[in-house]
């Protein structure tokens, strides 16, 4: 048995001190209070003071109450009976279940060897446009949702769990609000998927830091089933609530914060998270998907800031849709080249016309006469906007590209794409020599208010064109 | 010698107070010894009989009265043949062969030999006995890959030596004694193919330092025509994340046109280094045809490895470049990103408890940085021969700001300034480097007046572009709107460029000239056009052709079609 202390030094924000000897960094011990018990975790040593920080908060504590250290660092049990069961952010049940002891693992193992990564290639489908053709989403991906709350992100990631196809999910839920949880379960149960599903579950009514441990203990034990070949895809929302723990933790150890409070090794406490993501070559991946509020909706607040230079790209919410701007799949290259051919040519070129739209909109919004390019762009806005934004839709990525061509082709001529004409020839939804003669036939018009050798000029290398396209289609 | 210890009396983070006796040296080597795990750390600071030491591995589980052994040697890494093709960690540790001895994760305290095998390096001697040499002098050299690795004597000899011995030509170990020579007080030395040299030390065997004038051809055209790079200078790429840093240096690390390329891959994520790890032994270098491996070293000290070693690693990738350079080869090092390199050191004086200046980052950031690409420079070898170390960082600024202290201590080293905007690659106008902020301090290979003519359009295409946000379409002149146009041309066919198609991802120095100059004849042209949108049919018309001219090998039928399709659209506008 370990020796027990009930001497407590200092009691300041959720950190106590105690006189101690041969304790080891990062050690875990028990406090007893009249609250009940908790666990503490050893944060700083100095001679014989230790510092620990206490997941149940401080409050309460006196200094007498009894601090039993364990000897080891924090540890969760790991085997298939915590399929379906719930725990808390100390990872004892919090769902009336039995206590589980057997086959203690540590928690915030060592990174994985880079050079045993392989290069992610397996698409993960969503049948959400703006996923699937702009940001495809890729097994082993760490993908945070960058949203304001209110938004309906867990929603968005209910959605994508359902669809994704893995042997199981993990829950790691930071400051969740109980209704958002039961939203969880119940989406879960619903899609029969809860039986493969494990919850960690800090609620927001508990100790802020108590939510510390939920990503380590949700991602060692989501390694453990990937080394056993299993397809993990692990839910880690709200991952600004984790990183306010670690604010307040730093701000009671008075480190010098580096920005807004937040300590400076914010970016290294969240990489060691998220790099966690990883497929197992010969064996199992992990899949991370988060949720970062962005407090104020601003993007270069320090959370989603450090999270979106970890993370392979983000998902950025807004009013209720996913916004082209802003989002980001770091891995959409390594998949979408052998999808179809038109996919990347697609991808760029929508938004593209997208981020012109944008433009014309602040122009109209102004009330600009608008050109008929502005028209164009206009229309083109709109049919993006309903046919490929809505959240509502859910159609095949092949589906979702023939619609990017439809769109294109009711709002512009093949040129004003920018797309490369090979494309044009093979995707371009409208009898393209129609379509050519057509158009020669309104420049004609056009110009024939202009000078009158311009116009031969003109129509003269519109014949070519439309030759030279007669010859490669016949 | 006497093996001087110490005691651990403190813990915070991956920081050790540690008790000594005795003398000890700032940045010395020190193991802290947690069982049968031997922790490396660096002392950074001493004051009295207390040191403090950066571990450069997790300190979990270590304990006060822990054991800590000091070794004398400041951090040190293993140059010698053999390291190309290598992927190591910070501190130079072998990545493959650390897998395959303990599998998919990284075991605390191990250090494997970085050049460890026993292979046999084909010597050919340089000296013959009776020879006097010094540090640097070349005593021999390796066939490694393409290039002539050589042998020198080891740069921090001091005083002249005299060659006792040699070996004659033929396969050796790397480790294997191949000369013996003799320092003025009748010592003799052995000298294997490999020597220790500490990384925080600039190597400095050169006679001279030049001014850095030739372009090294990155084959990207936005950098190479307005923004080139010198070899031996220094260019920096901050940019807000997701806005092409890396993707750029991936490029760059592919095709640029240089002897050695060295990826430092600082805190950031694993992945991206394991594509580069993956691809490189694939695919061929078109000027050697051989693989890019060949001529590539990878650092990968990534974000979730030990913070230490991260700061570690950037000198470590430095030092290696200035090794090859010694050799007169033409090295490229590429660093993603510097701001985990410094955020490395903020840690650490965070937990030193030094005053902190802006962003808590220490005083020193400014200084740091600066010798950091000082160390870059072409330099001319004691035999009047070459040899160049570039140096290419990518800067993460907090909140994508560029008004922070890494980049604002960046900007005032660096000889290019490469600045990605956050508003091109949300519009996919990739490479985003900004054609107006960024900046370049050395020369193209392009004709000056081709780029002045571009740059002009570029800069008043965008006021237009600014006047037109103010006063719409209709309100601008149709002078100023094919202004408007030209320089969305330029920038559509010329600054955008397809980072993933084979033929558009590089585009070699001739056709940058060429294209450039056609762009040129463009831009020189009035075009009579009176109405706007006809205006705007010629001009993606034109942008078409020059996009589908991208895409095609140079040198082929095709590209000589396309060509004349393009001088038919142009003459066509020239005679009206
Ligand atoms: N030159 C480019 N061409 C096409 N896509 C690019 C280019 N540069 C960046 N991207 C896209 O942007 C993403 C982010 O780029 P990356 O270089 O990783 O950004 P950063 O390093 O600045 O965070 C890439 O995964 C890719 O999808
Ligand atoms: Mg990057």
């Amino acid at each position: 048995m370990r020796k027990v202390y009930n001497k407590i030094l200092s009691i300041s924000g959720n950190v106590i001190s105690v006189e101690a000897e041969g304790i080891a960094y990062e050690e875990l011990a028990e406090i007893t209070s009249w609250r009940g018990k908790s666990l503490a975790q050893v944060i700083k040593l100095e001679g014989n003071m230790v510092y620990l920080q206490v997941f149940a908060g401080s409050r309460g504590i006196s200094t007498d109450d009894e601090i039993r250290f364990l000897g080891h660092p924090m540890q969760v049990s790991f085997s298939d009976d915590m399929l379906g069961r719930i725990f808390n952010g100390s990872g004892e049940p919090r769902d009336g279940g039995p206590p589980l002891t057997e086959n203690v693992i540590e928690i915030a193992g060592p990174p994985v060897n880079p050079a045993k990564r392989i290069v992610p290639k397996r698409m993960i489908r969503t049948n959400i446009p703006m996923i699937d053709v702009f940001n495809s989403l890729v097994a082993s991906q760490k993908l945070p949702i960058f949203s304001i709350s209110g938004e309906p992100y867990n929603e968005l990631l209910a959605r994508i769990a359902m669809q994704a196809e893995v042997d199981m999910i993990i829950l790691g839920g930071m400051g969740l609000k109980f209704d958002q949880y039961m939203f969880f379960r119940n989406i879960l149960e619903e899609g029969g998927a809860l039986g493969r599903s494990i919850f960690f579950i800090h609620t927001a009514d508990e100790p802020v830091v108590e939510s510390l441990m939920v990503p380590d203990l949700a991602l060692a034990v989501a390694e453990k089933f990937a080394l056993q070949g299993k397809e993990v895809l692990c839910l880690l929302t709200d991952m600004t609530n984790f990183a306010d723990a670690l604010k307040e933790i730093a701000i009671t150890m008075e480190q010098v914060p580096s920005n807004r409070g937040y300590p400076g090794d914010l970016y290294s406490q969240l990489a060691s998270r998220y790099e966690k993501a990883v497929d197992f070559e010969g064996s199992g991946a992990i899949t991370t998907l988060a949720v970062t509020t962005m407090p104020g909706d601003d993007v270069t607040h320090p959370v989603p800031d450090n999270t979106g230079y970890i993370t392979e790209g983000q998902f950025y919410l807004k009013n209720g849709r996913i916004e082209p701007f802003g989002s980001l799949s770091r891995l959409k290259q390594q998949v979408n080249d052998d999808t179809r051919s038109d996919h990347r040519a697609i991808m760029d070129g929508m938004i593209r016309l997208y981020a012109l739209y944008k433009e014309t909109e602040e122009k109209r919004a102004m009330g600009f006469r608008m050109s008929s390019w502005d028209q164009k762009l206009l229309k083109y806005g709109g049919r993006f906007e309903a046919g490929m934004m809505d959240l509502s839709v859910k159609i095949s990525l092949e589906d979702a590209l023939d619609r990017g061509w439809e769109i294109l082709a009711e709002c512009f001529t093949p040129e004003e794409t920018g797309l490369r004409t090979e494309l044009i020839r093979e995707y371009w939804p409208v009898d393209l020599d129609a379509a050519e003669e057509e158009s020669a036939e309104e420049s004609a018009d056009d110009q024939a208010e202009a000078e009158e050798t311009a116009v031969e000029e003109t129509t003269e290398a519109d014949t070519e064109t439309t030759d030279e396209v007669t010859k490669l289609d016949g | 010698m006497n093996q001087r210890i110490g005691e651990i009396v403190g813990i915070s983070g991956n920081m050790i107070n540690v008790k000594f006796e005795g003398a000890i040296s700032q940045n010395e080597v020190g193991f802290a010894i947690s069982g049968d795990e031997r922790l490396k750390s660096e002392v950074i600071k001493i004051q009295n009989d207390i040191a403090s030491l950066q571990v450069y591995e997790s300190t979990k589980g270590l304990m006060i009265g822990d054991r800590v052994e000091f070794s004398s040697n400041m951090l040190s890494i293993q140059l010698g043949p053999g390291l190309l093709t290598q992927i190591f960690d910070g501190l130079q540790n072998p990545l493959p062969e650390i897998a395959e001895k303990y599998g998919f994760f990284l075991p605390r305290g191990v250090v494997l030999d970085s050049l460890g095998d026993d292979r046999p390096w084909h010597f050919t001697p340089m000296v013959k006995p009776g020879d006097v040499v010094i540090a640097g002098t070349r005593i021999g050299h390796v066939p490694e890959t393409q290039f002539t690795h050589y042998i020198f004597v080891p740069f921090n000899f001091l005083g002249e030596y005299t060659v006792e011995s040699i070996v004659d030509e033929g396969d050796h170990p790397v480790n294997g004694t191949i000369a013996t020579i003799k320092d003025d007080r009748g010592q003799t030395i052995e000298l294997s193919m490999q020597f220790n040299w500490p990384v925080k030390i600039p190597i400095k065997n050169y006679q001279q330092k030049l001014m850095p004038t030739e372009t090294l051809n990155t084959n990207v055209r936005i950098i190479d025509t307005f923004f080139p790079v010198a070899k031996g200078g220094t260019y920096c790429i901050p940019g807000p994340f997701g806005a092409g840093k890396t993707v750029l240096q991936q490029i760059t690390s592919r095709h640029a046109d240089v002897d050695i390329v060295i990826i430092a891959a600082c805190g950031e994520r694993a992945g991206e280094i394991v594509e580069t790890m993956r691809e490189f032994p694939e695919l061929t270098d078109p000027k050697t045809g051989r693989a890019l491996m060949e001529r590539t070293i990878i650092i990968a000290n990534t974000s979730s490895m030990p913070v230490a070693a991260r700061e570690a690693s950037v000198y470590t990738a430095t030092t290696l470049g200035e090794y090859y350079r010694q050799m007169g080869l033409n090295v490229l090092l590429l660093a993603d990103s510097t701001s985990r390199w410094a955020q490395a050191m903020r840690e650490m004086s965070g937990r030193l408890e030094e005053i902190p200046g802006e962003e808590a980052f220490p005083a020193y950031l400014e200084s740091r940085i600066a010798e950091f690409y000082e160390r870059a420079g072409i330099v001319e070898l004691s035999d009047g021969e070459f040899g160049s170390l570039t140096i290419g960082g990518t800067v993460s600024p907090a909140g994508g700001n560029f008004e922070e202290p890494v980049t604002q201590s960046t900007l005032k080293v660096v000889g290019a300034f490469h600045g990605l905007s956050r508003e091109r690659s949300d519009a996919r106008r990739y490479p985003a480097i900004h054609p107006l902020e960024s900046w370049s301090k050395y020369e193209s290979f392009v004709p000056a007046e081709s780029i002045r003519i571009a740059k002009d359009f570029l800069f008043k295409g965008s006021e237009v572009h600014q006047m037109m946000m103010v006063v719409g379409e209709e309100g601008t002149s149709i002078e100023d709107f094919i202004i408007y146009l030209k320089s969305e041309f330029v920038d559509s066919v010329y600054l955008q460029q397809n980072a993933f198609d084979e033929v558009d991802a590089a585009t070699s120095p001739e056709r940058q000239t060429l294209v450039l100059q056609k762009i040129g004849e463009i831009l020189d042209v009035e075009f009579q056009i009176e109405n706007k949108e006809e205006a705007r049919k010629f001009f993606y018309d034109l942008r078409q052709a020059f996009i589908d001219l991208n895409y095609i090998q140079m040198g082929t039928d095709e590209f000589t079609r396309q060509e004349e399709v393009i001088n038919d659209l142009i003459k066509g506008a020239v005679e009206a």
